[in-house]
């Protein structure tokens, strides 16, 4: 297809590389160089969606990013589907496919525009919490057809098939946007040998100079852009980003930037290239040369497409060549907005009037309008649009001098394009990130920076500084000013200069009067995406929405995807209008992060999947996999689960597994549990404090268990401590509480003990641990040690240094299963080799590999508590029936002392963990079920505890349980009832907690 | 993302590597058995929450893992004083200091 | 009060809609009031309206600094459930629930409470005894819940990964059918209304700067803008701010203020029906019926006034995000933003006397305030009403933490082995 409005010559496409692209299913061709909205316009497609509320036909806009309506889907293939993609942001590149997002059965003839024709009138602002209340049933189907209306574009169905990263930046100045006033702060910075970023949004730096027609030095602006550009790529310290949009202003200078490596190439990331990356940056300083965004004005029918804001048409001219119509109507307050008629008219197409509202304009712009001919009509507005997929024609008047009300006669002209200039407002997003609130300005009509306590400098554009000699000039000096800061020597810069031009003031003025009243004049957007209207903000300001922030939220202005950059200062300036308020008065606009829309890949980066969290191993992983273990996850470590045979369930694997290290040995990987090596000479006064129970007199070559409470008395971590020498303690955790335990005994020392001569440190990962379990565990480990390990010897709670396998280790005889039990401790790399040393004369004992369940069966069978299973943040020592765990009488007041003795704590009646054993002994109580007294009372029923623990024991025979209950240690051989979902009611009487070996003969034989 | 100090580093390091553990300086009692029970319960939980500068505690967790004081503005998320622990700020709440440091 | 309906607004277009009345006056303060309520937003509107309603006070005013319902209403995810552990905060949790469900027509404003159901995940093993714990608590509660596996849960949200591939495989889920999301400003708006119809009064950018407190007992506050208004009992509502009204009361609070942030997708077609909520990768999502994906993240660990957190908190939330929904990868993130959220150490909030007479506060929701919102303000009025608290407020004092009789959600949610 031939494109219509692509010029002959001109613009910084390349006409010898034509693009195919798809849109709406159709082929058309555009240029390298080109973004798919110039591409769009060079073909002369007029609609690229429809309206959010009213289903209207709406074309392109804008430009750049604050551009609303052309909002397409992108992707070739479901994997790489990409919703709401800005067409004015996005390049070509051959082979794109896009679509509008909204219309049915297509866009350019959607059935909904006729719900919106005919019942757009009942949908004000809000409507939708005036209504779909009667009768209450029906409000899910309402609320799933307001669904299927809401939305623009569509999530992909199929997993993302790129990848993302992030690179952390350091640098002396960030520069944020490269125009003449960030090239030049860059290029001052740079010279001094500063470390700098520079990015920009857009694919080439130079920003407006890339459509600007003014001449630096009587050379075309774009030759100093690329001298600049050059001198700073040869700057060793200069990183360049184009295509990277810093998004978002963080505390303490930290700035992130979404850069787009690739989506100018290809729908899919090419092999070995990263699709988007998020630079992380900490600057010492801070240049903003953000710019600034024309405000189109407010008038009837100014969304019908061909109603575009003016720069936007200079820069499709001027940048892409493509003139998107063929007769123009120019409505400006400012001598700037005739930039785009005179553009207009050099392309040699028509241009029908420029409509100044100001009385009697004389600046250079319209002088130089006169003199090429241009019909201009002053003191006059562009009161309605006519047409509906395309302009038609206007409605011009003339209009009084504050721009209130329509003074004559309406002249109607024909026209296809009507381009608006209500001037320019910074863009002052990132500086308001950090809650810096904005301040008006009325000789700039719009906001500025407001003040800050970041390290922020503001250069051009964001000042209200719009001409390149300015923007220039204090780009220097914002480069001199980082300089300074930073004690780096200041550098000259000696800058081009453009032709002084004669600006004279523009007009305060936003929305422009219709001979009707607001409320009936045919409709006149603020915020195009969302389709808020001067009126539907003054019917919110009439029914007491006041705060500018009533206002947005009660309309949606601002809430779309562009967040309100073309409106929200339009419409701040029509509630004002309704309130009889000054803009300042009705508030100010926050910008919040993101500046424009972040993939989510790109906040990921790699860190997901596979790397979402590390994983953790112990040395012996790799014979588990080997032998058919499932895992569990236990903090980061993946744990031994249980060791299935082929076609054997859980729970005859549980059994068997139980059952071999009762009858004979069993052998777990114990290696997770963590280890904290404590030494110092007050190393034991400090346990004495940090734990509940005395270790003034443990022996060294002793080991003891010990209970962590917090000050409030509540239990928060256990395990055994060994001592190794008079100085010299081990201290272990449970899995997960390893970093915590260790953060918490610092917190203790370095805070409120430092005077106690200890130090910890983590050897978790040190160590292999090897547990073996069972009658038989003596026989085995002395196959491989020449230690003597007879009772007398090596007794119960003991530690020792021996050689095992060959290897050194230490051996502690403790127990978790109460069986007899060896913990081997072997440097970790060691590991593996002493495992199969074990296994390798373990056969003859049957040995047995188990997993953490059934670690958690025997460790049941005995009533051994679980920290985090069995306790929950709410039950101290003596609700666990471990008083004998607490030593009162040890002369400092440890930890959790006096937390356990406040009053709730001391109440009768409080929850205690005890055994429980059900009615019918094969039925096993699912974990977490809340007991009752009384199976028979009503919802809601009163719950007197749960069950913490639950199993079938093999080796007792029966199911076996640990819970707690509302005084439950008083209330032994009691019934207790847990009622199930399924309406089974499971009764059982409350026993001891050790239902096997209560003497603990078997441990100490 | 606050930019942190480390005095026992001698190094600014990302706000990834620390832990905010609280109000600092909260004493505990000499004798805890003394409390009663509003006593030890304040010692606990109740804290100053500050709309302003507050004294706070952090660790260098991924790092040196040590404690040290910080002063900071929790409107504006300034960081005014870092401090070990043991030492009194410099930095209070009415002093002149509080504004330009 | 102008009643609201679909007639109502076919009435209105043909006036083009010049004749809606005010949803709330802007009323000149009296000199006195039977009771003030400081903090105009969801809790102390709700407050207001049922005062009004259920107890007949409408000598009312709501003191706002800034503008009604702009704090954490305005800000959170919007996600109502009352699957709580504890009896009590399960009572109170459903006793807004039940107000939720009829709210839209009793305040004849549509709040948009949609019940599409909340799932909260289980990653690990004891995820799931916590999980079982729960909804057997909660079943008893005559609260509705059920306990899913990774197959019903497919069914449910068609696109998340359930599969065993993923780093922390989702190996079950509690499922509240009537949980769901409500449209956060509205409730503000609807409560701001009613109580309006009323005759209470809303002071909006008014700030108390100071409470005057005569003989233990407090009488008025003191206003930037008015000066001393006085005020037979008084309710402190004020969230994130709670420390600084305790301030001019001189106590101090068991509450922190963090930092909590959320953020939104851009507008998407629906692809997600239900609330999916997950402790253990940490990151919750919705849609709203905008479109948009609605997104939680944790708090922040420090203290903040400044209604933003840290990024990498923001990154670690999408994480979770994309962990969970991979396909959500190629979507682009908005917006994002910050609420300060006044935690209690029990994770419980605090409606109590205090040790000023008359003086009341609502405080220490921490990120389960808005869910609560007319549960909390209806008993919350009851109380202020009668100046003895509400039997489900009761359990809530903020003298707990001296004698211990904590109300743990925390400690329950668990914690590794």
């Amino acid at each position: 297809m031939s494109q219509k409005n692509r010029l002959g010559t001109g613009g910084r496409i390349d006409r010898t590389t034509p693009l195919k692209f798809q849109y709406n299913g159709k082929t058309y061709t555009g240029f390298q160089g080109d973004t798919l909205a110039s591409a769009i316009l060079a073909n002369g497609i007029d609609v690229v969606g429809r309206s959010f509320k009213y289903s209207r036909p709406r074309g392109v806009v804008a430009a750049g990013a604050e551009e609303p309506n052309a909002v397409l889907q992108l992707g070739a293939t479901e994997e790489t589907q990409v919703p709401n993609v800005r067409a004015t942001q996005q390049e070509l590149f051959d082979g794109l496919t896009s679509q509008a997002v909204n219309g049915w059965p297509n866009v350019d003839n959607d059935m909904m525009s006729w719900v919106g024709k005919l019942g757009g009138k009942m949908m004000p602002p809000g409507f939708y919490y005036k209504t779909f209340m009667y009768p209450k049933s029906l409000w899910d189907t309402y609320e799933s057809m307001i669904r299927k209306a809401a939305g623009l574009g569509r999530s992909p169905l199929e997993n993302d098939p790129d990848t993302y990263d992030k690179v952390n930046q350091h640098c002396d100045v960030l520069v944020v946007g490269a125009g003449p006033a960030g090239l030049a702060a860059a290029l001052t910075a740079a010279r001094s040998g500063a470390r700098v970023i520079l990015a920009d949004e857009q694919s080439e730096f130079g920003g407006s100079l890339l459509s600007s027609k003014e001449l630096l030095d009587g050379k075309p602006a774009t030759s100093w852009v690329k001298s600049a550009v050059d001198e700073l790529a040869g700057c060793a310290d200069v990183l360049l980003l184009p295509r990277a949009t810093v998004n978002g202003y963080h505390d303490h200078n930290f700035l992130t930037i979404h850069e787009r490596l690739t989506d100018h190439l290809a729908d899919k990331a090419p092999v070995g290239m990263v699709r988007q990356r998020l630079h992380r940056v900490r600057a010492k300083w801070v240049v903003l040369a953000t710019g600034a965004h024309e405000r189109p004005l407010v008038f009837s029918n100014n969304d019908v497409p061909g109603c575009m804001i003016a720069s936007a048409v200079s820069t499709y001219i001027n940048r892409y060549g493509v003139v998107p119509g063929s007769e123009l109507v120019l409505m400006t307050t400012n001598d700037y907005g005739y930039q785009a008629a005179l553009d207009w008219h050099d392309a040699q197409r028509k241009v029908v009037a420029i409509v100044d509202t100001r009385q009697n304009p004389q600046g250079a712009r319209v002088e130089q309008a006169r003199k090429r001919g241009l019909n201009v009509i002053t003191g006059s507005a562009v009161i309605e649009v006519q047409g509906s997929k395309r302009v038609s024609g206007v409605s011009v008047a003339t209009i009084d001098a504050a721009g209130n009300k329509v003074t004559g006669a309406v002249n109607r002209l024909n026209a296809d394009t009507v381009a608006s200039s209500g001037g320019w407002s910074p863009v002052i997003h990132l500086s308001s990130h950090t809650g810096s609130r904005p301040v008006w300005d009325d000789k700039v009509v719009g906001f500025v920076p407001g003040p800050t306590v970041q390290k922020q400098l503001t250069a051009g554009g964001i000042n209200g500084k719009y001409s390149i000699n300015e923007a220039l000039s204090e780009g220097v000096l914002a480069g001199l000013n980082a300089l300074a800061k930073l004690d780096l020597p200041a550098t000259e810069v000696v800058l081009p200069s453009a032709a002084d031009m004669v600006e004279e003031a523009s007009m305060t003025l936003f929305q422009i009067p219709h001979l009707l009243p607001t409320s009936k004049a045919p409709k006149q957007f603020v915020d195009y995406q969302t389709d808020v209207t001067a009126a539907g903000i003054e019917v919110a300001c009439r029914e007491g929405f006041e705060s500018i922030e009533h206002v947005k939220r009660y309309t949606a202005m601002g809430f779309g995807t562009d967040q309100g950059k073309l409106g929200n200062i339009n419409g701040m300036a029509v509630a004002a209008k309704a309130l009889n308020k000054t803009i300042p008065e009705t508030g100010t606009t926050i910008f919040r992060p993101n500046y424009t829309p972040v993939t989510f890949g790109a906040m990921v980066g790699r860190d997901c999947g596979e790397l979402f969290d590390p994983k953790r191993y112990t040395a012996m992983h790799k014979w588990h996999v080997e032998h058919g273990a499932k895992f569990e996850d236990v903090g980061q470590w993946k744990r031994g689960w249980y060791y299935p045979k082929p076609g054997e369930s859980m729970q005859e694997c549980l059994d068997r597994e139980c059952k071999a290290t009762r009858d004979s040995v069993g052998i777990l990987d114990a290696s997770t549990l963590g280890k904290i090596d404590i030494q110092g000479a007050d190393a034991r006064e400090f346990l004495g404090r940090i734990y509940t129970n005395a270790w003034a007199k443990l022996a060294v070559g002793k080991c003891r268990y010990g209970l962590m409470c917090g000050e409030d008395g509540m239990v928060f971590d256990d395990g055994v401590t060994s001592c190794l020498g008079d100085n010299h303690f081990l201290m272990t955790t449970t899995t997960g509480g390893a970093p915590r335990v260790l953060e918490w005994l610092e917190l203790w020392h370095q805070t409120e003990w430092p005077e106690l001569d200890v130090y910890f440190n983590t050897v978790t990962d040190h160590w292999s641990t090897l547990t073996i379990s069972g009658p038989n565990s003596r026989k085995l480990l002395s196959e491989l040690t020449d230690f003597d390990l007879s009772n007398e010897n090596f007794s119960f709670m003991d530690v020792h240094q021996c050689t095992v396998a060959g290897v050194p280790a230490r051996v502690f005889r403790i127990s978790f299963t109460g069986e007899l039990s060896y913990e081997i401790n072997v440097q970790a790399n060691y590991g593996m080799h002493v495992w199969e040393k074990l296994f390798e004369h373990g056969k003859q004992f049957n040995l047995t590999p188990y997993g953490t369940e059934t670690m958690h069966v025997l460790r049941a069978e005995k009533g051994f508590i679980i920290a985090g299973q069995d306790t929950d943040g709410s039950v101290h020592p003596h609700d666990l029936g471990m008083s004998w765990c607490v030593s009162d009488q040890k002369p400092f007041s440890y930890v959790g002392k006096r937390g356990m003795a406040r009053q709730d704590c001391m109440r009768e009646n409080r929850k205690q963990l005890v055994g429980l054993k059900t009615k019918e002994p094969k039925v096993v109580i699912p974990e977490g079920s809340q007991a009752v007294f009384d199976p028979n009372e009503p919802i809601p029923m009163t719950m007197v505890g749960h069950i913490t623990s639950s199993y079938y024991s093999a080796n007792l025979g029966h199911s076996i349980a640990m819970g707690v209950i509302k005084g439950g240690l008083s209330r032994m051989g009691e019934t207790v009832y847990y009622p199930q979902a399924d309406g089974r009611v499971i009764e059982a009487e409350i026993c001891s907690l050790v239902f096997l070996d209560p003497k603990g003969e078997r441990q100490n034989v | 993302m606050f930019y942190i100090y480390c005095p026992h580093c001698g190094e600014h390091r990302e706000e990834e590597e620390f832990h905010a553990k609280g109000q600092a300086h909260i004493v505990r009692p000499i004798d805890p058995a003394a409390c009663d029970d509003k006593a030890w319960g304040e010692y606990l939980f109740f804290r100053k929450n500050p709309r302003g500068l507050h004294h706070e505690l952090w660790i260098h967790a991924a790092g040196c893992r040590k404690f040290f004081n910080m002063t900071r503005d929790t409107v504006t998320y300034e960081i005014k004083e870092i401090y070990k622990i043991g030492e009194q700020p410099s930095v209070v709440a009415g002093n002149k200091l509080a504004g330009n440091k | 009060m102008q009643r609201y309906s679909g007639f109502g607004l076919l009435k209105h277009s043909l006036t083009h809609h010049e004749n809606w009345q005010r949803v709330w006056r802007n009323p000149t303060p009296k000199k006195e009031y039977d009771v003030i309520i400081i903090g105009g937003g969801g809790h102390g509107l709700a407050t207001a309206y049922y005062l009004a309603k259920e107890h007949g006070i409408t000598n009312v005013a709501v003191i706002e600094k800034g503008y009604l319902g702009g704090g954490n209403t305005a800000r959170n995810t919007t996600i109502v459930r009352s699957n709580y552990l504890w009896d009590e905060s399960a009572h109170l949790y459903e006793h807004a629930m039940k107000l939720w469900e009829g709210l839209s027509q009793d305040l004849n404003y549509n709040v948009m409470f949609s019940q599409r159901g909340v799932l909260n995940l289980g990653h690990t093993l004891q995820d799931m005894r916590d999980i079982q714990r729960r909804v057997s608590a909660n079943r008893l509660n005559g609260i509705d819940g059920e306990v899913l596996d990774p197959q019903q849960i497919k069914e449910i949200v068609p696109h998340m990964d359930c599969s065993d591939n993923t780093r922390y495989p989702i190996m079950g889920a509690s499922w509240q059918p009537r949980g769901g999301v409500a449209r956060h400003d509205a409730v503000a708006w609807g409560f701001a209304r009613g109580a309006d119809a009323y005759g209470v009064d809303m002071l909006q950018e008014t700030e108390v700067v100071d409470l005057v407190i005569e003989d233990g007992a407090i009488v008025g506050v003191k206003t930037n803008k008015y000066g001393v208004i006085k005020a037979g009992r008084v309710g402190s509502v004020v969230a994130g701010n709670s420390g600084v009204i305790a301030k001019m009361a001189g106590f101090d609070l068991p509450i922190e203020s963090h930092p909590l942030q959320a953020m939104v997708s851009e507008p998407i077609k629906p692809i997600l029906d239900t609330v999916v909520m997950s402790n253990h990768v940490h990151g919750y999502v919705s849609q709203s019926d905008k479109g948009d994906l609605v997104i939680g993240a944790g708090i922040d660990g420090w203290n903040g006034y400044g209604q933003r957190g840290s990024f990498p908190t923001i990154e670690h939330t999408m994480q979770a995000i994309v962990e969970l929904f991979p396909i959500f990868s190629r979507v682009r993130l908005n917006r994002q933003w910050g609420g300060i959220v006044d935690t209690c150490p029990d994770a419980c909030p605090i409606i109590s006397k205090t040790p000023v007479e008359n003086l009341f506060f609502n405080c220490g929701w921490g990120t389960g305030g808005f869910k609560a919102t007319p549960g909390s303000g209806h008993v919350f009025a009851a109380s202020l009403a009668t100046g003895e608290m509400h039997p489900m407020a009761k359990p809530f004092s903020m003298f707990r933490f001296h004698d211990g009789a904590l109300i743990d959600e925390h400690g329950a949610a668990g914690v590794a082995h």
